[in-house]
């Protein structure tokens, strides 16, 4: 990647943050804290996810 | 008995609302797809250079700012949304060239998107049959992305190949959390906008893709 694409590829990842920075911090203080049985309704297709990119990989390399 | 019928009619009000938000929602994010698909499509066949790929890029990040949350009430947000998907497809362009010229890359573009496929539909459908409310992940999912930016930020200038790996594989996950959020935002959310949850559903759906394609990238090569 030469210089010129690195300076712009830079310039929006840096846009991004300043997009995403309030909305984290907003998110932080508003949104309702999950309880255990919550995180695992999101670990549980997660782990499907991963199990399917294994899969995937597998497949590729044969 | 007057009241028990009010509520029950409110309640089939409210349930045919969500059902009209997630139709739209998805018929949207299709054609919206296919959109993308072929400006991608322009994109490799004219070989567009990294730097258009970057502008279009820029271009579409500029619209999802400061031009969609303007209009995404109205019907000129349908048109703000066809722009930024077929900006962001025809970016797609140098990639797909990059992956198409090695010596098995057009089924690895084929298992990248029927990936993508598979994990969206089933994360969609795992959030509207359970209908759980995935709102408390809020915090997590913006936390996530701010760290995923700043790792791609110095791998820029650092370009160090496991990192790259590990952002695609955070990104993935990240997104995977997008999707079960926004899904159940559609269900629970009564401000729940299909224009915006396209937008959002779409970057999702187009980080996996991308970052599916480096990971099988990497594990396909023939070296």
């Amino acid at each position: 990647m030469d210089t010129g694409l690195k300076i712009l590829s830079a310039i929006l990842l840096i846009g991004m943050l300043v997009f995403i920075f309030p909305r984290m911090r907003h998110a932080l203080q508003n949104a309702p804290k999950g309880t255990r049985q919550d995180w695992l309704g999101y670990i549980i297709p997660l782990a499907a996810v991963v199990g399917f990119i294994i899969f995937l990989i597998l497949m590729v390399k044969h | 008995m007057y009241d028990n019928q009010t509520v029950i009619s409110r309640g089939r009000e409210s349930v045919l609302e969500t059902n009209k938000v997630i139709r739209n929602t998805y018929s949207l994010l299709s054609m919206t797809l296919l959109f993308s698909a072929l400006m991608a499509f322009v994109g490799t066949v004219i070989h567009i250079s990294p730097m258009v790929s970057l502008i279009s890029s820029f271009g579409a990040m500029g619209l999802l700012w400061f031009v969609l949350p303007r209009t995404a009430q109205s019907a000129a947000g349908i048109g703000v949304v066809f722009a930024i998907t077929g900006l962001l497809g025809l970016g797609l362009g140098p990639m797909l060239n990059h992956y198409l010229a090695m010596s098995h890359g057009g089924q690895l573009v084929m298992t990248s998107l029927g990936g993508t496929g598979v994990i969206f539909l089933g994360l969609s459908g795992y959030a509207l049959t359970t209908r759980k409310n995935f709102s408390f992940m809020a915090g997590f999912l913006m936390v996530g992305l701010l760290v995923v930016v700043l790792a791609s930020l110095g791998n820029i200038f650092f370009l160090i190949p496991a990192l790259q790996l590990a952002i695609s594989a955070a990104v993935i996950m990240l997104m995977a959390g997008f999707i079960l959020f926004e899904t159940s935002q559609l269900i629970h959310d009564p401000n729940a906008n299909y224009i915006m949850a396209t937008a959002s559903l779409y970057l999702s759906i187009l980080n996996i893709f991308t970052s599916l394609l480096q990971i099988l990238g990497v594990f396909g090569r023939d070296d």
